[in-house]
This record gives structure tokens, sequence and C-alpha cells, in this order.
């Protein structure tokens, strides 16, 4: 048992807080090192988005930012997609 | 002489340690037995020489070399306490646009029909000055110490040298303080290798030491006792393919730590 560990410090240690900062900066990094990544999952995701609704394609927008969590205040990466919405396709088949 | 492997020493971020890294492996190398030529490719900022302590001996330079002023034997330094040792330096008065990367490739493959070892010496940063440094060479190791920032610019670093092809760089830890890592106020060797994966080659302690032989300009490896003297001797084996275990920095805490572990050892 050490001194750290009777002051219940050893939670916030600094190199837990480096290492989540860290995580977080490399995501974006990295994906800045492929733009192709973002390309394909929007490809993807207005493919299955329009056999739900009509989509505005021209003003999609998809990007990867740094947010906190609702729950507990951390930061995390989010994929956050913007998608306009022209009209929802008719539900009938679907009820 | 057979053919030689061309080493490139890179970081990214600049004082994390490339500099005394390449003197201590280049030196390290000679002393294994092998001829070894270090190449400073920090042209406008040249520091491998003073850190090698050969800074008064210097006539031409990796210029003077590329562009024909002098032969190639001209311009390597014969280190005279270490056999089998040479140092090209690099150029103080001119740019990174100095020398192209088709010059280097073509003076790294010159160098590997006379050494055994070449070892290069990146200057930090990414641009053409990098970009000389890797080309032409097998392998590129990557220091890097245990700073979110140092880091950062390792990840990228390695993500630009695998676009290059120069595949699974390793990576050597520099600066890790074993007392501070204890109280994890440091991040420890396995969370950097768990986020930059790639393969480790080795561990420095951060050494008074450095900064003593620095201020000689005798490279560490010189000596016997300092623990940043064996983290670089271990490197060295592991280049030439023998299998040493990682340096247990842990010898390094002093007696006073190891009484007050013993009293909160419960």
């Amino acid at each position: 048992m050490d001194l750290f560990k009777i002051f219940g410090k050893n939670k916030n240690k600094s190199k837990n807080v480096a290492k989540e900062r860290l995580k977080l900066v490399l995501v974006h990094d990295r994906s800045d090192l492929s733009p192709k990544f973002l390309e394909m999952i929007k490809g993807d995701i207005i493919r299955i988005v329009n056999e739900y609704a009509e989509i505005d394609q021209e003003g999609l927008d998809i990007k990867l930012t740094r947010m906190k969590r609702d729950s507990d205040d951390s930061p995390m990466s989010a994929l956050v997609a913007n998608i306009p919405i022209v009209k929802i396709k008719d539900d009938e088949k679907y009820t | 002489m057979g053919i030689g492997k061309a080493i490139v020493i890179t970081s990214g971020k600049g004082g994390v340690g490339k500099t005394t890294t390449t003197a201590n492996i280049g030196t390290g190398l000679a002393m294994l037995g092998n001829k070894v030529a270090v190449v400073d490719t920090d042209i406008g900022l040249r520091n491998l020489d003073v850190v090698l302590g050969l800074e008064n001996r210097i006539v031409y330079d990796i210029v003077d070399v590329v562009e024909g002023n002098c032969r190639l034997k001209q311009g390597l330094i014969r280190d005279k306490r270490f056999e089998g040792l040479y140092l090209l330096p690099a150029a103080q008065t001119r740019d990174k646009t100095a020398v192209s990367p088709e010059q280097m490739i073509e003076l790294v493959n010159k160098l590997k029909e006379e050494f055994d070892y070449i070892v290069i010496d990146s200057p930090a940063g990414i641009e053409q000055g990098f970009k000389n440094s890797i080309a032409g060479v097998e392998e590129a190791y990557i220091v890097t110490t245990p700073e979110i920032s140092a880091v950062r610019d390792a990840d990228r670093v390695i993500g630009l040298l695998e676009s290059q092809g120069i595949k699974n760089p390793k990576l050597i830890i520099n600066r890790i303080r074993y007392d501070m890592v204890k109280k994890g106020d440091m991040m420890n060797v396995d969370d950097i290798v768990g986020i930059l994966a790639v393969d480790l080659i080795g561990i420095i302690p951060d050494d008074e030491s450095i900064v003593i032989s620095t201020n000689k300009g005798e490279p560490v490896v010189f000596q016997d006792k300092p623990l940043a003297a064996k983290a670089y001797k271990n490197i060295c084996s592991r280049i030439t393919g023998e299998e040493v275990e990682l340096l247990n920095l842990e010898t390094n805490e002093g007696k006073l730590s190891k009484i007050i572990k013993l009293l909160f050892s419960k």
C-alpha cells in the first residue's frame, strides 16, 4: 500500500489523463491521414438512409470530432453526421 | 567489404534525443567490432559532431561530398578513440535543399559498400530534411520520450515512414523516469507501445550521465557503469541480432526509496 492509495488519488493519475488525451488526438491525426475512410462511411450512410428517406446529398456533412460524453463528461471522439432530409419515404411497407 | 545496412534515427519532434541516440548507437556498434558511418543530415543545424566530440576535425561535409567538392573518403572523419567509427558531418552554412533524396540514395549506397552499418541522424520535422534522411535506408528507429507531444509526433512519423515503404519501424523510448512511472505520473513502456503499435528496440532511462558525457563530447556507451550506457549497448546487441532482455529500470532505485517501499509494503 502506498500513500497515493491512502488518499485515493490513484484514479486520476496524470498518466491516465495523458493516455486518454493522446488516444483521442491520435484518432484525429490518423483519420486525417486517410480521407478515404470518411468518404467510404459517407457513401454507406447515404445508401442506407436513402432506403427510408429522401436526403439532400449536397448538404450532407460527416466529420470526426471531439466531444464530452453526456454521462460522465469524459472526452470522446464522435462521428457526427448532419443529414438533411427532404422527404420521409412512404412508411407503409415497414408497418 | 559486404553490403551494409542503413538505419535512420528519427522522431518528428525535436529535442527527444535523436542525435544522442545516433552517436551512442553508432559508437556502440563500432565497439562491437563493426565498421560504422554516422551521418548527420540536419543541414544548417549540425550537432552530431559536437555530441561525438569531433567538431574540431571537420574539413568537408555532406554537401561537399554530394556536390563533388571532395571524395567521400575525404568527407568522412575517422574517430580516433573508437576503431571503425566514422562521421560524415552536416553542412552548417547551407539549408536542407542543398541535398536531394536522389543524391542521398546514391550516397547511402556508396557508404553501404564500405561499411557494415550506416546510422543516419534525421532532423526534426517532416519536411525535406526528413525526406532526405529516410532516402535509401532499410530500417527506421523512432525515438520518443514518454510525453504526449513526442508520442503524438512519433505516431505521425510512423505513418509517413510506412507510406514511404519503410515497414516495421522500431521504437526507442528515451528518458524514462522509473520513479514517475511508479507513481503513475509518467506513461510506461507498455502504455506507449500499446498506443503506437510498433515493435520496441530499446528503452533508455533518464540519466544524468548522458548530460555529463555530452558535455565532454564522449558518447556514454564508452563507460561501463551508467544505466543509459547499458541500455544503448543492449540496443546495439539487438541490432546485430542478439536477443537481449529489456533493461530493468528498477535497479536504478535509490536506497532511500527502497526503505520507503518497505515501510509501505504491507
